[in-house]
């Protein structure tokens, strides 16, 4: 079901983002193609996760517009088309949840507001978990995992959204090497199955056998294909 | 045993009681949001902050029936926040420092206006200094029916919300690319907070009321890791804490309620925190024990650093 | 003396007592610590009025002192379990103790003569009944050489140590290498807050010495960048608000301790409205200004990169600019109004043009921005 009509799924233009009083990105334009997966490489600080907060509409950009498959972004538009990865630091690993409620939460932008989870949504989850090979711990508190444990259950949630693109902000972060080739295994399927996927990273050694290209004239940070 | 049955039949304890219970329920419930969002502090600021919004309303609208005083103390508790938020924005002045200034400010003002009160002649303001310390004795059954009225609407909202609230809670940037805006949550939440703090505020005191908050909710999540079961856990400490405290309160002469439903509460929380299975103090202490017996049997060395 | 002066002159000595020790207290982020303190010292003065049954004997600033250093010891204890966040367990401790302390009040008081109001909100009114009589002569309030006596503790601490506490507040590992021992510094500022607190509660109240010790310090945040200064300022704050409440607390007929705690709110309030460079109307300003920068800016490195493209005329048309810029049409045109006044830009052929100006200031923006 993903529409044909534009060959981006993310067209950024013009692009100026400031944090705070920061200026970060300044008049960028980007395209993101369909059905691709798009790395972002660059150092600390490029403003690589000020852009995808800015496309996920998390930040209010100073200037410039965003479209997704050729629509303007706005919140209601965004949640059932996008998945969205934070950086696994941004949460509190001791608040009291465990990894299905968490991966669960993947499906209550579907849900919208006020309704219940149903049985297709917990089998969704279960879906998702068995995906990231986390099945077994479902029922296991979120601050019993590693730091690559916790990777795979945020990417779990993230299927469980069923998005035609997916941001992942820094995944491979703090992460074992079984797991980064885990994770790099799902996202080459998950674009294998038509979906676009942006991947946010820090290394350019970690991912070889890829065409890289300059994002921008603006821009500190490079994209590659992959 | 008898004079507990006749206590727990007299007309009065049941209606201070059941006042002290639905304070314990309501804050119990709403703590456990606010502890999870490391705002702890931020209710005591609140409650503080209350008091001149009382002695205002007093003073105001001349009246002393609990709605009109309650308003007046949501009005400044919002004040309070509002102000402690911008000087946080603004200003380079940390939270912990806006907080401690702004509550003791707001508490000097309440001083301040109750001392104006006391000298207006025939004001008949007796009973609005129980705003500073609690006097459950002083609940009526209209007040009873003010908090349980605004407990069912805050517990609904719970329920209708939770799992707005749960993934806002614990992940808010995520929760916002859900299409769950999150201004609009957190000032929910934080209005809801607000309004728990303030119903509790004629039961423990302005003072006190931010262990309502705090300490049912950080004992309840000792014993759970699920957030479902934390907030029932709180709920049920703070109502029990509730109903204890009245009751020692009304058996033993001259032990004021709120200290007393206090004490209650923090003897929950020691027991909590030491003896929780899995994450108690004692239960640690025990693992460990077991482990360096285990690292000995091995042939281990028992002074492995521990992280 | 006259009593008022007497009172204004404790009032003024309270303040500055309270402000010196706070200086530490608002830059190390242990306000909310320090008003936890000033809650539980009631369990240590009233566990020693027990004993003594005199209220200003010397070990109740014992026990207020050792209470204040348990509190500490106690909070940072349970914040080291990780069971619960550091401020959760400020919110569990104190409320305990203060608690306990009030029971205690509450049931023995009557025997005891020890009046809740009194301690908890304290009566300067009353400060002159209470005569210093050395060898058969009056020489003044007995509260003018306790707390002066306690100033000069604090002002002693505060020039002896400036140095240790200085280097312990903003670099506690370089102290650390340096042989400071910060906990050594952390506990004795502790203990002085305790000291404060105890010799100051019969004037202010204790639950009201927090805002003595937040107050000034904070507002002096706002107004300067060197630690002396700070500490002189917040000094001059405390004293001025010491004298103004009193005033305004006769005006108006209420407590001394209130007014003046009201009065350090005010110019707080004031300070952080106006004060330059860091109060709320110059950050508002900035905020403001800079968002006009950043749209210049932005705007000029647009034209920049579009200039002479195949889509200038539509990345740069006059109606169609701010659509590509997404902003609406006032701001479009203020922003494009303030650049043609600064000669950056000209309308011509339907679209909005750079001039020589404004391609060399675009290049110099941008050469700001990423250098190398």
């Amino acid at each position: 079901m993903i529409d044909m009509t534009t060959k981006y799924a993310v067209e950024v233009e013009d692009l100026t983002v400031a944090y705070d009083t920061k200026p970060v990105l300044w008049d960028i334009d980007l395209k993101f193609p369909k059905g691709k997966l798009t790395a972002i490489v660059g150092p600390n600080g490029a403003g690589k996760s000020t852009l995808i907060k800015a496309i996920v509409g998390l930040l209010k950009p100073v200037s410039g517009s965003i479209r997704i498959n050729g629509e303007t972004q706005d919140l209601r538009s965004l949640k059932t088309r996008i998945g969205y990865v934070p950086q696994s630091s941004s949460v509190d690993w001791d608040f009291p949840a465990t990894v299905e409620s968490v991966v669960l939460m993947g499906c209550y932008g579907k849900l919208g507001w006020v309704r219940r989870p149903r049985k297709e949504d917990y089998a969704l989850t279960r879906q998702a978990l068995k995906k990231v090979g986390m099945d077994d711990y479902a029922d296991r508190h979120i601050s019993q995992l590693s730091g690559g444990q916790q990777q795979r259950v945020f990417l779990a949630r993230a299927l469980a959204q069923e998005a035609e693109i997916y941001f992942m902000d820094e995944p491979f972060k703090g992460v074992d090497a079984q797991t980064e080739k885990a994770i790099v295994q799902l996202l080459k399927e998950l674009r294998d199955q038509g979906k676009t996927v942006i991947v946010v990273h820090h290394d350019l050694q970690t991912v070889a056998d890829c065409r890289w290209w300059p994002a921008d004239r603006s821009a500190k940070f490079l994209m590659m294909k992959i | 045993m008898d004079t507990l049955i006749f206590l727990f039949s007299d007309y009065t304890f049941q209606t201070v009681a059941l006042g002290s219970a639905l304070l314990g329920l309501i804050s119990g419930v709403l703590g456990c949001f606010a502890v999870l969002r490391k705002q702890s502090l931020l209710g005591d600021g609140i409650s503080h902050s209350a008091l001149p919004g009382v002695v205002m309303a007093f003073i105001l609208l001349g009246v002393k029936n609990t709605e009109g005083l309650l308003l007046g103390a949501i009005v400044s508790g919002l004040l309070a926040t509002i102000l402690m938020i911008s000087i946080v924005r603004y200003t380079r002045i940390k939270f912990d420092s806006a907080l401690a200034l702004v509550m003791s400010v707001f508490f000097g003002l309440g001083l301040a206006l109750l001392t104006y009160v006391q000298k207006i002649p025939n004001s008949n303001q007796a009973g609005l200094s129980r705003f500073i310390f609690g006097q459950a004795s002083t609940l009526l059954q209209r007040d009873i029916i003010v908090m349980a009225v605004c407990g069912v609407v805050l517990l609904a909202l719970v329920v209708l919300f939770w799992k707005e609230f749960m993934v806002f809670t614990f992940d808010s940037d995520f929760a916002q690319t859900l299409g769950f805006s999150s201004q609009k949550l957190n000032l929910l939440l934080s209005f809801m907070i607000v309004v728990a703090i303030i119903i509790g505020l004629q039961t423990v005191g302005v003072i006190l009321m931010s262990a309502m908050l705090i300490t049912p909710a950080v004992a309840a999540r000792q014993w759970t890791n699920r957030l479902g079961v934390m907030v029932t856990l709180s709920a049920f400490f703070g109502a029990l804490s509730g109903v204890a405290g009245t009751a020692a309160s009304s058996l033993v002469p001259k032990l004021p309620t709120g200290p007393s439903i206090v004490v209650c509460v923090s003897g929950i929380v020691l027991i909590s925190i030491l003896f929780a299975p899995g994450r108690g103090i004692l239960y640690r202490a025990n693992r460990r024990r077991k482990n360096r017996l285990l690292f000995r049997m091995e042939g281990g060395s028992p002074d492995v650093p521990t992280i | 003396m006259s009593p008022q002066f007497e009172i204004q002159l404790i009032a003024v000595i309270v303040a500055v007592t309270c402000a010196l020790p706070g200086v530490f207290l608002v830059l190390r982020r242990m306000s909310m610590m320090a008003d936890s303190i000033t809650h539980t010292i009631l369990l240590g003065i009233v566990l020693a009025f027990f004993v003594t049954h005199d209220l200003s004997s010397p070990l109740l600033i014992l026990g207020a002192a050792l209470m204040g250093v348990v509190t500490v010891w106690l909070t940072e204890m349970l914040a080291e379990t990780k069971l619960l966040a550091e401020d959760a367990a400020i919110g569990v401790v104190f409320p305990l103790l203060f608690s306990i302390a009030i029971i205690l009040i509450t049931r023995y008081a009557g025997s005891v003569h020890l009046d809740t109001d009194s301690v908890l909100l304290g009566e300067l009114a009353f400060a002159p009944f209470d005569r210093m009589v050395v060898a058969g002569r009056d020489i003044g309030a007995k509260a003018i050489y306790t707390t002066g006596a306690l100033l000069l503790i604090n002002l002693a601490v505060v020039v002896i140590f400036f140095k240790e506490l200085k280097i312990a507040t903003f670099d506690p590992m370089l102290a650390a290498v340096l042989g400071f021992m910060p906990g050594l510094v952390h506990y004795g500022l502790m203990t002085l807050v305790s000291l404060t607190a105890v010799g100051v509660f019969q004037a202010v109240g204790s639950i009201l010495v927090v805002a003595f010790m937040i107050g000034p310090p904070v507002t002096a945040y706002l107004l300067t960048d060197d630690l002396k200064w700070m500490l002189i300022l917040s000094g001059l704050i405390g004293a001025a608000s010491g004298i103004l409440g009193y005033q305004a607390a006769m005006l108006l007929d209420v407590s001394i301790a209130g007014s003046m705690a009201v009065t350090i709110g005010v110019i707080f309030l004031l300070t952080f409205i106006f004060a330059p460079r860091r109060g709320l109307i110059h950050a508002l300003r900035r905020r403001y200004n800079q968002k006009i920068e950043f749209a210049k800016l932005a705007l000029l490195f647009h034209l920049y990169y579009h200039e002479g493209s195949d889509v200038e005329a539509r990345e740069a048309g006059i109606d169609t600019i701010r659509l590509h810029m997404n902003w609406d049409a006032a701001f479009a045109e203020k922003i494009i109004r303030i650049l043609i006044r600064e000669k950056s830009v000209a309308f011509s052929g339907g679209m909005v043009k750079l001039t020589e100006q404004g391609r060399r200031n675009s290049i110099a923006g941008y050469d700001a921005l990423f250098p190398g």
